[in-house]
């Protein structure tokens, strides 16, 4: 595509557009790559605006209902943009047992955000994800990629305040 | 310069370990050796998951068989002076028996690890899972070469069926049988997909399998290949386990440069090649036809069978799927043979199986054992028991979100796929929670269905509407505001959504509630009639009270309320304020005189 054919969306650049381009082209004419370029151009963009969505469909020649269809089928997927820190609390029933319930709502006083929600200055979006297969060290809760176990108390808020 | 290795440690790089720094620890003892000139003479082995994820950082040292527990970086220096310089084993590190609480050196003496059998976790913390010398230097793909050069593929599968390995994912299909129907389904391409979608809260003896021995799997899906002449294979991972997928690509690539994936496998004319396939987050893809679904770059929605994948499965084609635990089993069987497999376990279930212990037992970690041992072997002597003062025994929750919760009359059931249908749960992918007498079996209930609810593929109407229904009565319970006509409903409704579903999802859905039901029934009685929650979870039904008559005016609970709640001065009994109480607990469990209520 030439250069300004892209549609235009506030939070995708020219140059992400770009790597859209080359992971479609990589996929096209595959079959069964539509998730796998999902989750390619969400790592690009960080989540997946219905703009982005019609344009994966026209250039895989899938119809955006599918594209969306899917996108709405796997937890992985948003369609909203997500925080700078992504914190995902475990609901597991381990977790859950050894109180994780309670970690939530601290969360929720300090930084007034619940589930599937994202802070007003983007700094945290809370998810909750069911069994991180961590069990051992229930409650646990992981922020971007570090594993945080035994998170009950108000250890929660200290681990919290690390990221910015 | 000589460089004879007289120690090796074995650190735990699993997940568990990982998380509460295990990393870090590598470094301190590396600097530490470093400066003791030490470097020559111990080596420092990262492994999987070792299981004893809640004492990390593990680490074992070999050859002594020393087990060290909660290891920090502070104590690299006397750790390494001590041990590895002077001989004299850190007494202060060993693992603590919770009862007697003596301090146990050696690993194979402490019981959380003496009363296992490992099989499908034989290389768990003894080899380093990111090369593949290691893997072949405990038999690894030995079995691989037998099964390809001296066996033909009906020898494979008779002996994986006269074996008696049942899937290890939940049902118990036989794992034979699965293959002979590939076996004898017609088609030019036919596929072997790995389960590694493990969704059941609670389970994680497949990410620990993938992280400690990923060639076992790998062995194991070569052999299955064979079996059924496959040329292509998957292994379906959850995105949640990025340490799981990281040592597969490797495993797979180290298995293709030695030409033990690939094209004329070991010489022997057979081409096998193994894709990663990673997950988007929905639980309902752990069901094979849905599983299917979702490699086809699809919605995950199961369909009816038949037909059955054997016949058309992925793209159509005939296609197998097993369980992680499952396909480790494999190799030992091909080597060993099935007469060796079928003497362990049961009359009908076979082998061992690898259960995940965790909730409210005091050791928390991956244990396997032959088949036929008790609830109460895996939860008291393994387990080690419940801690914590004022808890006691409640209930088991055995097999998940399709499973069901045991009480202690039935603890001496052996695990058995049959014995733990009978009373009411089922063996599941292993997940055992132990839950003490401060867990609510009504919202546990409400747990499970919250969950399944969430999960439902939304497909077939009496799942989708059936476990929403069932959702709204028990969190109207749980809120106070339950009649008692709601526990025929209940039942009702489960029966219709169990018999009416189209996948297992639904079909097992109602299995908490009903086993709650058929153990718990007085505590939906004390929710409903005497709008009590006994172990005091469900909030709404919670008020806290200080009986005069107990309080010792010592204001324990008032210095540890983190509301503000409580007012008291010295010489004056305690008062909570209703308004301002978070319901947390704190002065409950805090209060030496049982004056809280």
């Amino acid at each position: 595509m030439k250069k300004g054919m892209y549609p235009h969306h506030p939070d995708i650049t020219e140059e992400m557009w770009k790597q859209i381009d080359a992971v479609i082209e990589e996929g096209k004419g595959k079959p069964g790559s539509l998730i796998a370029v999902l989750r390619k151009c969400q790592e690009q963009v960080g989540y997946l605006p219905a703009v982005l969505l019609d344009y994966i469909g026209k250039g895989l020649n899938i119809s955006t209902s599918e594209v969306f269809g899917v996108a709405t089928f796997y937890s992985f997927f948003s369609l909203t943009p997500k925080g700078r820190n992504r914190v995902k609390v475990c609901t597991g029933t381990a977790c859950y047992v050894k109180g994780i319930k309670d970690a939530l709502v601290r969360i929720d006083d300090r930084y007034g955000v619940k589930k599937g929600e994202t802070t007003d200055d983007r700094r945290f979006s809370l998810e909750e994800v069911r069994c991180l297969g961590a069990c051992g060290l229930a409650p646990v809760m992981v922020i971007n990629n570090d594993v945080y176990g035994g998170v009950g108390s108000d250890k929660v808020i200290d681990i919290l305040e690390k990221y910015e | 310069m000589m460089n004879t290795i007289r120690i090796q440690l074995m650190l735990c790089g699993g997940t568990g370990c990982e998380s509460t720094g295990s990393h870090d620890v590598k470094e301190a003892i590396e600097t530490e050796l470093g400066k003791q000139g030490l470097e020559n003479e111990v080596q420092i082995v990262v492994t999987g998951c070792n299981g004893f994820c809640a004492v990390g950082p593990v680490m074992v040292v070999q050859p002594e068989g020393i087990f060290y527990q909660q290891i920090k970086p502070e104590d690299a220096p006397e750790l390494v002076e001590e041990h590895f310089l002077k001989g004299r084993p850190l007494e202060r590190l060993f693992y603590k028996e919770p009862a007697s609480k003596d301090r146990i050196p050696r690993m194979d003496d402490i019981r959380f690890f003496s009363s296992q059998y490992f099989i499908a976790m034989r290389n768990k913390g003894n080899i380093d899972p990111e090369t593949i010398d290691e893997y072949i230097g405990t038999e690894g793909y030995f079995a691989l070469a037998k099964a390809l050069n001296e066996m033909d593929p009906e020898e494979i599968i008779s002996e994986v069926t006269d074996s008696g390995l049942r899937g290890r994912g939940g049902a118990g299909f036989p794992a034979g049988k699965k293959w002979a129907f590939a076996r004898a389904a017609e088609g030019d391409t036919k596929y072997v997909l790995c389960n590694a979608d493990e969704g059941d809260p609670g389970a994680f003896m497949d990410r620990s399998i993938l992280e400690s021995d990923p060639h076992a799997v790998l062995e194991g899906m070569i052999i299955a290949a064979k079996a059924i002449n496959a040329d292509k294979g998957y292994i379906y991972c959850r995105s949640e386990y990025p340490l799981a997928i990281k040592r597969l690509t490797i495993a797979i690539d180290h298995a293709k440069d030695y030409g033990l994936l690939g094209r004329d496998i070991l010489g022997s004319g057979f081409d096998f090649d193994i894709e990663i396939y990673e997950g988007a987050g929905a639980f309902v893809c752990g069901e094979e036809t849905a599983l299917m679904r979702s490699i086809e770059g699809k919605r995950g929605m199961p369909r009816p069978r038949p037909p059955f994948p054997a016949n058309k499965g992925l793209w159509e084609k005939p296609t197998i799927l097993n369980n992680v635990e499952t396909l480790a089993n494999v190799p030992r069987i091909i080597l060993n043979g099935s007469r060796w497999y079928s003497g362990i376990g049961t009359e009908t279930s076979k082998g061992t199986k690898v259960f995940a212990l965790s909730g409210d037992v005091a050791n928390i970690g991956l244990v396997e054992v032959p088949m036929g041992t008790t609830l109460r072997t895996l939860v008291y002597d393994i387990g080690g028991g419940i801690p914590g003062k004022k808890r006691t025994f409640k209930a088991v929750q055995l097999g998940g979100p399709s499973g069901g919760c045991v009480p202690e009359n039935y603890l001496d059931t052996p695990v058995d796929y049959e014995e733990i249908a009978k009373v009411g749960a089922i063996m599941g992918s292993g997940g055992v929670i132990v839950m003490d007498n401060r867990t609510c079996m009504v919202d546990m209930a409400r747990y499970f269905m919250d969950f399944i609810q969430e999960e439902s593929c939304g497909k077939c109407t009496p799942c989708r509407e059936g476990t929403r229904e069932i959702l709204i009565i028990l969190e109207r319970i749980c809120a106070g505001k339950g009649r008692m006509e709601d526990l025929d409903r209940l039942m009702n409704l489960a029966e219709v959504v169990g018999l009416s579903s189209l996948c297992g999802l639904g079909q097992t859905a109602s299995n908490p509630v009903l086993s709650t039901l058929r153990y718990f029934r007085d505590e939906y009685i004390a929710h409903i009639r005497d709008k009590k929650c006994p172990a005091k979870i469900c909030t709404d039904l919670l008020e806290f009270k200080v009986d005069p008559e107990k309080c010792k005016m010592c204001g324990l609970c008032y210095k540890s309320c983190p509301a503000g709640a409580i007012t008291w001065q010295k010489k004056q009994v305690a008062e909570i304020d209703r308004e301002k109480c978070i319901k947390c607990m704190t002065c409950f469990d805090k209060c030496q005189f049982d004056a809280i209520y």
